[in-house]
């Protein structure tokens, strides 16, 4: 075998690798069937408006237990005395972790069910569904809170968001042989305070945000990743130039 | 400078007189052939994973509580609050699965150049050791986050022994600690995980590199070279197709973890989850024993194995079957020296019918990934639309199962009766780069 082919075989192998890694994340972004999210982790206006939509609309009974006010000023870029006074309502110290100020037995109460913490929730669910789910609320005056939702049906969560979107009710598909319906589409029922397109950034904005606080790690992952792969392939190179230098030995004996 | 060196070299082997005569048996004076091909890097590899494994282990357990109450969270303690204890986590957990791939690619590389024939049977005895070890640290290591899918995939692979009349029951709770996995069972699985199997770990391998040494590696030509023609520009007593591990294969096995390097960093920077292969989404849910996952499936790297446990029907009112099946799918690699009985060990000389078969069986043990994972569940729809899934992933995985175990029993009977036909092996290695 000649030395450019042992060198193609590292190539091909590698490529190989690389592609079934692709292969395999392509196919996880299928499997939910719901449109991207189009979120932007770079982005860190949309993760400030994210935040901001966060702390306005759903703090009041969601935490993000894990995720500290101070990381998040660091993290998006804004000052101690800006989070303190446009994020965070609770009275809380500026290192400490976001905690709702709901009461859990109150909320079982009122809700039927405690609401789920929100730090790891686009980590479990994923991106897309969670900007699905946002945007999949429906008029509903069979269900005891009168929301209902087409992602989670049967949701305990009333939409807090109606004020921005305006209220969507379901079209429903004749069910079969007796069949209940089911819901075909969503429309517009009455309009809210944003235009449909200004809504889908701002949960687009809100599920970067729950994205970001998933893992504020990304951020970090992003900005040495590049560098941590250019040095392996300098690494990799001088490995490989090292190894021909040597091996002339075995190729004279 | 270099006399300060030297001077330190004396005073050590005065000293230690046994220390240089072994660093020069397995490293400058070991002879490897000179052929070695790509498949030789995953053993050199395996050894660097094991290592990175211990390294980034020990430093996850200066940060994670090992405890149901606190072990959840302090893996998000890890990921936030720990600096770098994102990136350590990372390599721990993409250094799971690049081992067994690395793992599975070393027994692949063994079978198809016959290094466990004679007289390298105990090399691939202990091998397999190593792998059944690995796999009991790899399952705990699991369970430790603590995530939903820890918990039912605990439930369910430590309920397979269940399955076992009698005693079954009474051994599940034993293994527990617990009627569910809990504390009793996290706090076990920690000491094993941490301290017991990594120790059993690290002395396996250095009987199977030590048992190694003692016959000298094979390598793609299958051929002798330790006791064929003698005398290297080296020495005139070394084979003439072998070459000092130290610095050749030192300075390419460098290369071999350049790459892999470079596959590990592009996982641990840019997608740690790998689409849910590496780190599974249910796993971001705290362990509940009031909610199930949609599916419990385990990591990847079980996938061909639990595949067996669901293939196999329940027969005579118990599931066992299944169970045994599974196990024996791991045992029958332990025969491979006894089964396979063909005198040429390198696939290069080596009859049609076994290229075939080895092909057969690389297809089924992916077919077995396929239904270990759900891909079949998800494909088969996807595919051939409204159709009975669970038939035909049924049909599809029982007749991966048969051609999985069939490979054996072929082996054997090709090998045994003489029905293969193999092509002359050469007395010296061919080609090498």
């Amino acid at each position: 075998m000649t030395k450019r082919q042992g060198l193609l075989r590292y190539f091909v192998l590698a490529a190989l690798m690389c592609a079934l890694g692709f292969a395999s994340m392509a196919q996880a972004a299928e499997e939910g069937g719901f449109p991207s999210a189009g979120t932007n982790l770079r982005d860190q206006a949309s993760l400030q408006r994210g935040a901001r939509l966060f702390f306005n609309y759903c703090v009041g009974c969601h935490s993000l237990k894990y995720m500290r006010y101070s990381r998040i000023g660091e993290d998006l870029g804004l000052t101690e005395a800006e989070v303190m006074t446009n994020l965070n309502f609770t009275g809380a110290k500026y290192g400490e972790p976001v905690v709702s100020a709901m009461p859990a037995d109150l909320a079982v109460t009122w809700f039927g069910k405690d609401p789920p913490d929100l730090s790891l929730e686009v980590e479990a669910k994923g991106a897309d569904w969670v900007n699905a789910y946002l945007n999949s609320f429906y008029l509903d005056p069979s269900v005891p809170l009168g929301w209902n939702n087409t992602v989670l049906p049967n949701a305990a969560m009333p939409f807090p968001l109606w004020e921005l979107q305006g209220m969507q009710r379901a079209v429903m598909a004749p069910g079969k042989d007796g069949q209940p319906g089911t819901v075909e589409k969503l429309e517009l029922a009455q309009p809210g305070k944003l235009t449909p397109a200004q809504f889908q950034q701002a949960t687009r904005d809100l599920t970067n945000f729950l994205e970001y606080a998933s893992e504020p790690a990304a951020l970090q992952r992003h900005r040495y990743g590049v560098w941590v792969l250019l040095f392996l392939a300098a690494f990799t190179l001088l490995a490989y130039a090292l190894k021909r230098e040597y091996w002339k030995d075995v190729h004279e004996a | 400078m270099s006399n300060v060196w030297s001077n330190l070299g004396d005073w050590i082997t005065e000293r230690t007189p046994g220390m240089l005569p072994m660093y020069r048996k397995h490293m400058t004076e070991y002879y490897a052939p000179k052929n070695f091909n790509l498949w030789y890097y995953f053993g050199s590899l395996a050894l660097l994973v094991l290592v990175a494994q211990i390294i980034t282990g020990i430093f996850l357990t200066m940060n994670y509580n090992p405890s149901a109450a606190g072990a959840f969270d302090s893996v998000q303690y890890i990921m936030r609050d720990v600096e770098w204890g994102w990136l350590i986590r990372y390599m721990h957990s993409t250094g799971a699965s690049l081992f067994f791939i690395v793992v599975f690619l070393h027994m692949f590389r063994g079978i198809i150049y016959g290094s466990f024939k004679r007289p390298r049977e105990l090399v691939w005895l202990l091998g397999m050791l190593i792998f059944l070890v690995l796999m009991a640290e790899a399952f705990m290591g699991y369970v430790l986050p603590w995530g939903n899918m820890s918990f039912w995939g605990a439930k369910v692979i430590i309920s397979l022994f269940g399955t076992i009349p009698v005693i079954g029951t009474h051994l599940v709770e034993w293994i527990m600690g617990d009627f569910l996995p809990g504390d009793a069972t996290l706090n076990r699985f920690f000491a094993l995980h941490v301290v017991a199997l990594p120790i059993v770990l690290l002395l396996l391998v250095v009987l199977h590199i030590a048992a190694l040494h003692e016959v000298g590696s094979n390598n793609p030509d299958g051929v002798d070279v330790k006791h064929g023609v003698k005398g290297n520009r080296w020495s005139p007593l070394a084979p003439a197709d072998g070459i000092p591990f130290h610095p050749y294969y030192t300075v390419k096995d460098l290369v071999g973890v350049g790459f892999l390097l470079l596959i590990a960093a592009f996982i641990i920077f840019f997608a740690p989850t790998l689409g849910g292969w590496f780190l599974e989404p249910d796993n971001s849910i705290a362990a509940n024993n009031l909610v199930t996952p949609a599916q419990i499936k385990p990591v990847w790297y079980f996938s061909p194995f639990y595949a067996i446990v669901r293939m196999v029907p329940s027969f005579m009112d118990t599931a066992v079957w299944g169970v045994i099946a599974m196990f024996g799918s791991i045992f029958v690699l332990f025969a491979m020296p006894w089964l396979d009985r063909s005198p040429v060990k390198s696939i290069r000389y080596r009859g049609r019918g076994y290229k075939i078969a080895l092909t057969v069986f690389v297809i089924a043990f992916l077919g077995l990934c396929a239904v270990g994972t759900d891909t079949t569940a998800e494909v088969i729809p996807a595919w051939f639309g409204d159709v009975d899934v669970t038939f035909w992933e049924n049909l599809f995985g029982r007749l991966m199962t048969l051609l999985y175990f069939g490979f054996f029993v072929f082996l054997w009977a090709y090998t045994y009766f003489g029905w293969e036909t193999t092509k002359p092996v050469p007395d010296r290695v061919t080609t090498h780069d």
